[in-house]
């Protein structure tokens, strides 16, 4: 019977009313001691509070035939997802730590591993992970085939960078900001000379004209900043100045490139494994970066032409898979350019993923963009900054830091992108692990699943600790901005 | 003091609304309820007042199993509260509960808000629901809104639609829980003054609040709880101005002083 | 007077014309840059002796490709077929491996996240283990990984594992089933099949109706069931059974190499495709997880108790309260995902499954050498299916916003 609405009771004649003396309660009562501050009940609190809540809880309703039918299925699946957990765990353990055959004293090479049916010296149904196989190959793994005089080179190359980076992430230490815009500029010129070893045949000619344009352009630069020329045209001499900083800086970069360290020349085809994979990703990171700040100022530009560009340039990359891109770039780039250009196979690939995370990048800025609060636009143009003077200074800065914890889920992204290379042909950690297990002397039944392991634990190890890093740099972000 | 009935049966003249005996709740090790022994008549207007984290809110949240009581017995309506899910449907039906941020669906505009339980709990048809609907928005004064949705009410507005939605379901119990802190100043006025007339019409109702001259005008009985247990009780005039115990006066200072 | 003329010129002059003068540059640079990208290409291609056009499409192709149902819906054979049914069989491989994954990653992915939010330690440990391992292990790792371990567990190729005794079983060239064969009656089974889909919207009407007037409500979810499972069997038996199946065939006598399990009977699902199929799924349904998670978690707790404090159980709570609030949370990283998984088909290029890329891409451009046009076309097909959803998103957000002031 559905209710009928209630009429509404009589109004009282007085507000308050005595309190009924048939209740408890009397008018009026002062608790004169305290109640006993009691232990919680064994379901509540401590070890057997605990397993209740976590375990125990979502299995024992039995308040009606469904939710029995709940519980009975969460008990069930509880049991089954452990003991799957323990055996698969167990089982890892056993392959790659207690069963693994650690050491090759022999140099029995691929014997070491094999069982008496093989006729090798483990027990039959022997099946763990072979060591010594990657020990022989760690060299490749890490280095690839770069020649091991010059290993150093490689090593030092990411001491530096770690120290540099490890300096800019750390809180307290000063000139971190400093630390960071050497470790995007001038370190970038450092390991590209390090790792080719430099001596590029870079004419003085080529460098001197390149100086000599920038200056120009500084001095027009300057001509438009004091006032000499007026209007519209004020504004292309001062987009022509910094052009010109970024020439000089250019001529600058060639010039180091064309100096001769004595350094031995190694071609790019001779890099592989972790190598590989580190280059192309950090470098498609930090040269995404600026182009996706453009990019994304781009898109949120008041200017038709330069907003469609944008999204246009912006949609495509991101709505194409990674390896058409790097399709693209191995088999369309030489075709694009001039005759006799000739490309390295890695910088095709470097220059495809760069304009594919730039894109992704672009995204992620323009919702760091979007967050700021529009007063911030409103007060910079208040107090008579430019266009570019307030995004250099007052709306990028908060922007960038709102981003940081997208920026690195973009590279963590990226990181695990690059392993597309090695099918178009570029050794990267995957396709050096792939190549390892093409030689023979090695060849064992676990050969494949150990390569595959260690390949899948480095890339783990680095992957998660960028995404805990993340979520550090999120919480502490949002603790920051704590309105 | 009446026995209250352990069945699911339920008289409408049932005196005793609320029979909270020796009550004892638990967060954890924290003991946050203290033997609470509360008893609440049909028609009685009570207000909770106390210091923050001395449990009120959990007090009434228990009545309603928003909250489960660990020890003890709590009696609504003559139904008793444990883990049977029938006892648990029963008692929301006849218990309202009004919350301090709204909780307003906002997805469903105000008319659907306030019909959502009565079709889906008490199976009113659709017609009926939308008449009760308006005629409790009428009686907290914005039968007006009715098609609009929450996010373009204000925060006064939400509040006096989340006291409809409540009365809705024509529950003999109202709970109240800090109905007005969340509020802007100007907005608080005209919530209190719905409450207010919702008592004068009868209405059984437990309020948490600070709003001590809502208290004054409105309660038969005020409670003040600290640490988790009830330290005083009584009528608003004794209770203001002859507070009994120590801490009593303290927080009356505190609340009152400035 | 002539002070406040001046003045307005020149902020015409500073902010209007300077827009048009700037984007006049980059309209202009992009112009020129284009015409030498272009001007390279077409000296560069003439070189090799090539030229632009599509005429290649109509040419035979001359490779085989996997049995997959694009080969299947195409009947395609090694030099009768042209390249345009070699790309729309990527297209349709593409399409299908993707479609499945879509599913089963929603299923899984569903499932993981609300295992996510559970009181259950066990369930929290498992689903937080399982995304954090998947997420952070390369797809085409994982997918060798299916691969590999699923190729390794399967008999040989004269071999067999029977998964249904006589109907369907693996061994390393894939799962066979059963294949349906339709004959003329089928198409009334099917007919009623989409009847019953349409009684069963005219018969919810009726049930919204009547709990409208009357306040009744009645189990929608299992009439509609019923309605949907009995009508189309019970028309498909009343016909005479229309619907016969070719069984997989498997030989183990006779000539070796024709040992094994006979092409032609039954229908087979290569490992490449089941690798494909569970390393994407797996991979998707662990961001899926997460973003099921957080669209839970947007609901606050306060909206789940005011519709129990109302006396609406948990169920209808869960239906009308928490679902829709969190769907809109849900689907638009839903559809960014599903996009996602589309586009990481194309890794199947390394173990050549025969989808889009690899198809295209790969052999037949080996083949036909006509690059330009033959990623070109391959491009358009993830474009649409990217705006496609781009839009699919847009229309969706503009419809579910919440309405505020």
């Amino acid at each position: 019977m559905t209710k009928k609405i209630i009429k509404t009771a009589p109004k009282k004649t007085t507000m308050k009313k005595a309190i009924p003396s048939d209740i408890g309660a009397q008018a009026g009562y002062v608790r004169i001691e305290d109640a006993p501050l009691l232990p919680p009940p064994p379901s509540e609190a401590g070890i057997t509070g605990w397993l209740y809540k976590n375990i125990f809880a979502s299995m024992s309703d039995f308040g009606s035939v469904s939710a029995a039918l709940k519980s009975v299925f969460v008990a069930a699946s509880t049991l089954f997802i452990l003991y799957f957990l323990i055996t698969q765990i167990s089982g890892l353990l056993d392959f790659a730590i207690f069963s693994a055959v650690w050491s090759d004293p022999e140099g029995l090479k691929r014997q070491a591993c094999w069982t008496v049916e093989q006729g090798g010296a483990l027990p039959n149904g022997w099946h763990a992970a072979c060591w010594p196989f990657i020990e022989a190959k760690a060299k490749f793994i890490f280095y690839g085939a770069y020649p091991n005089d010059d290993l150093w080179r490689v090593n030092l190359t990411y001491a530096l960078g770690g120290f540099m980076l490890a300096w800019v992430m750390i809180e307290r230490l000063p000139y971190r900001k400093i630390v960071g815009i050497l470790l995007l500029t001038v370190y970038p010129v450092m390991a590209t000379v390090l790792l080719t070893g430099g001596a590029f045949s870079i004419s003085t000619g080529t460098i001197g004209v390149a100086t000599i344009l920038g200056l120009a352009l500084i001095t027009i630069g300057r001509l438009g900043k004091a006032g000499y020329v007026s209007g519209a045209f004020g504004d292309l001499a001062m987009v022509a100045g910094v052009c010109g900083w970024l020439v000089i800086l250019f001529a600058a970069v060639l010039a180091v490139f064309a100096i001769d360290f004595d350094l031995e020349a190694i071609d790019t085809r001779d890099w592989g494994g972790l190598l590989i994979t580190l280059v192309v990703a950090i470098t498609g990171i930090v040269a995404s970066l600026p182009l996706g700040i453009l990019l994304a100022l781009g898109r949120r530009s008041e200017m038709p032409v330069a907003r469609f560009l944008c999204t246009v340039f912006i949609e495509f990359w991101r709505g194409v898979p990674l390896i058409t891109v790097l399709f693209m770039a191995s088999v369309m780039l030489p075709l694009f350019m001039p005759e006799g250009v000739n490309f390295d196979m890695l910088l095709r690939a470097l220059i495809g993923v760069t304009l594919f995370s730039a894109a992704y990048m672009a995204e992620v800025v323009r919702g760091g963009l979007q967050a700021i609060d529009k007063g911030q636009y409103e007060g910079a143009d208040a107090v008579g900054l430019s266009y570019w003077q307030s995004m250099r200074l007052i709306i990028l800065p908060q922007a960038l830091t709102h981003v940081i914890p997208g920026i690195v889920n973009t590279f963590i992204g990226l990181f695990k992108d690059t392993a597309l290379v090695s099918i178009v042909g570029i050794f990267d950690l995957l396709g050096a692990a792939q190549s390892t297990l093409a030689d023979a002397a090695w060849s064992t039944p676990v050969q494949g699943l150990t390569g595959y392991l260690v390949v899948a634990v480095i890339f783990f190890v680095f992957c998660f600790g960028m995404s805990r890093y993340s979520m550090f740099m999120e919480r502490k972000l949002n603790r920051s901005h704590k309105s | 003091m009446a026995q209250p009935q352990n069945t699911a049966e339920q008289s409408v003249d049932q005196k005793t609304i609320v029979s909270m005996r020796n009550v004892n709740k638990w967060f954890g090790q924290f003991h946050v309820l203290r033997d609470i022994n509360l008893s609440v008549d049909k028609g009685e207007r009570i207000v909770v007042c106390g210091p923050s984290g001395s449990g009120k809110s959990t007090l009434i949240r228990c009545l309603n199993r928003l909250e489960k009581h660990q020890d003890g017995d709590i009696f609504v309506h003559g139904i008793e509260l444990n883990n049977d899910v029938k006892n648990i449907d029963e008692i929301r039906r006849e218990v309202g509960m009004v919350f301090q941020h709204f909780n307003l669906f906002p997805h469903l505009s105000i008319l659907e808000n306030c019909m959502l339980a009565p079709i889906w709990v008490r199976k009113t048809p659709r017609a009926e629901a939308e008449e009760i609907a308006m005629h409790f928005l009428t009686r907290v004064k914005i039968p007006e809104q009715a098609s609009k949705y929450p996010g373009q009410l204000s925060g006064g507005q939400q509040q006096r639609v989340a006291i409809a939605r409540a009365l809705c379901m024509q529950p003999q119990l109202m709970l109240f829980d800090e109905p007005t802190s969340a509020l802007d100043p100007e907005m608080i006025k005209e919530v209190l003054d719905t409450m207010v007339e919702l008592a004068d019409d009868g209405m059984t109702m437990i309020c948490v609040t600070h709003e001590m001259g809502f208290a004054r005008r409105v309660a038969d009985r005020v409670i003040f709880m600290d640490e988790g247990q009830i330290v005083e009780q009584n009528e608003p005039e004794a209770f203001f101005n002859n507070p009994q115990s120590d801490r009593t006066k303290l927080f009356l200072s505190q609340i009152l002083g400035h | 007077m002539f002070g406040r003329d001046r003045s307005l010129t020149s902020l015409l002059n500073d902010t209007f014309i300077r827009g048009i003068l700037f984007q006049a540059l980059i309209a202009i640079g992009l112009l020129l840059s284009i015409n030498w990208l272009a001007d390279n290409t077409l000296s560069n291609l003439a070189n090799q002796g090539k030229t632009l056009g599509f005429d290649f499409l109509t040419r035979t192709a001359g490779f085989q490709i996997s049995p997959t149902l694009g080969t299947w819906m195409l009947d395609y054979k090694v030099g009768k077929s042209t390249y345009i049914d070699v790309y729309l069989i990527g297209i349709i491989n593409t399409f299908i491996v993707a479609l499945l994954g879509i599913l089963a990653a929603t299923v899984i992915g569903f499932t993981v996240g609300i295992m996510r939010l559970s009181d259950n330690l066990v369930f929290r440990w498992f689903s937080s283990f399982y995304v954090e391992v998947v997420r952070n292990v390369p797809l085409l790792l994982q997918l060798f990984f299916w691969y590999f371990a699923v190729l390794r567990a399967m008999p040989s190729k004269r071999e067999k594992l029977e998964l249904v005794e006589g109907v369907a079983g693996l061994n390393i060239t894939g799962l066979y089933l059963p294949a349906p064969i339709v004959s003329d009656g089928f198409i009334y089974s099917f007919l009623s099949l989409i009847v019953a889909i349409a009684i069963t919207f005219l018969v919810r009407r009726y049930v919204l109706r009547r709990q409208a007037e009357t306040g009744q409500i009645l189990p929608m979810f299992w009439i509609g069931l019923g309605i949907i499972i009995i009508l189309p069997v019970l028309v498909h038996y009343l016909n005479g059974s229309p619907l016969d199946w070719s069984l997989p065939e498997f030989k183990d006598t006779g000539p070796k190499l024709r040992q094994g399990y006979q092409s032609g009977a039954g229908m087979v699902l290569v490992p490449e495709m089941l690798a494909v199929w569970l390393a994407l799924s797996l991979y998707t349904a662990a961001f899926i997880a997460e973003i099921v998670r957080a669209g839970i978690l947007a609901v606050s707790r306060g909206q789940t108790e005011a519709a129990y404090a109302l006396g609406v159980r948990p169920n209808i709570t869960l239906r009308l309260v928490v679902i829709p609030q969190a769907l809109r949370v849900i689907i638009p990283p839903l559809t960014s995902q599903y996009l996602n998984l589309t586009k990481n088909s194309s890794l199947a290029v390394a173990i050549a499954y025969p989808e889009l890329v690899s198809v295209f891409a790969g052999t037949a451009l080996n083949q036909v050498g006509k690059e330009v046009e033959m990623i070109f076309m391959m491009m358009m097909v993830y474009l649409t299916f990217s705006l496609m959803t781009a839009a699919f998103m847009n229309w969706f957000n503009s419809r579910v916003k919440l309405v505020e002031r």
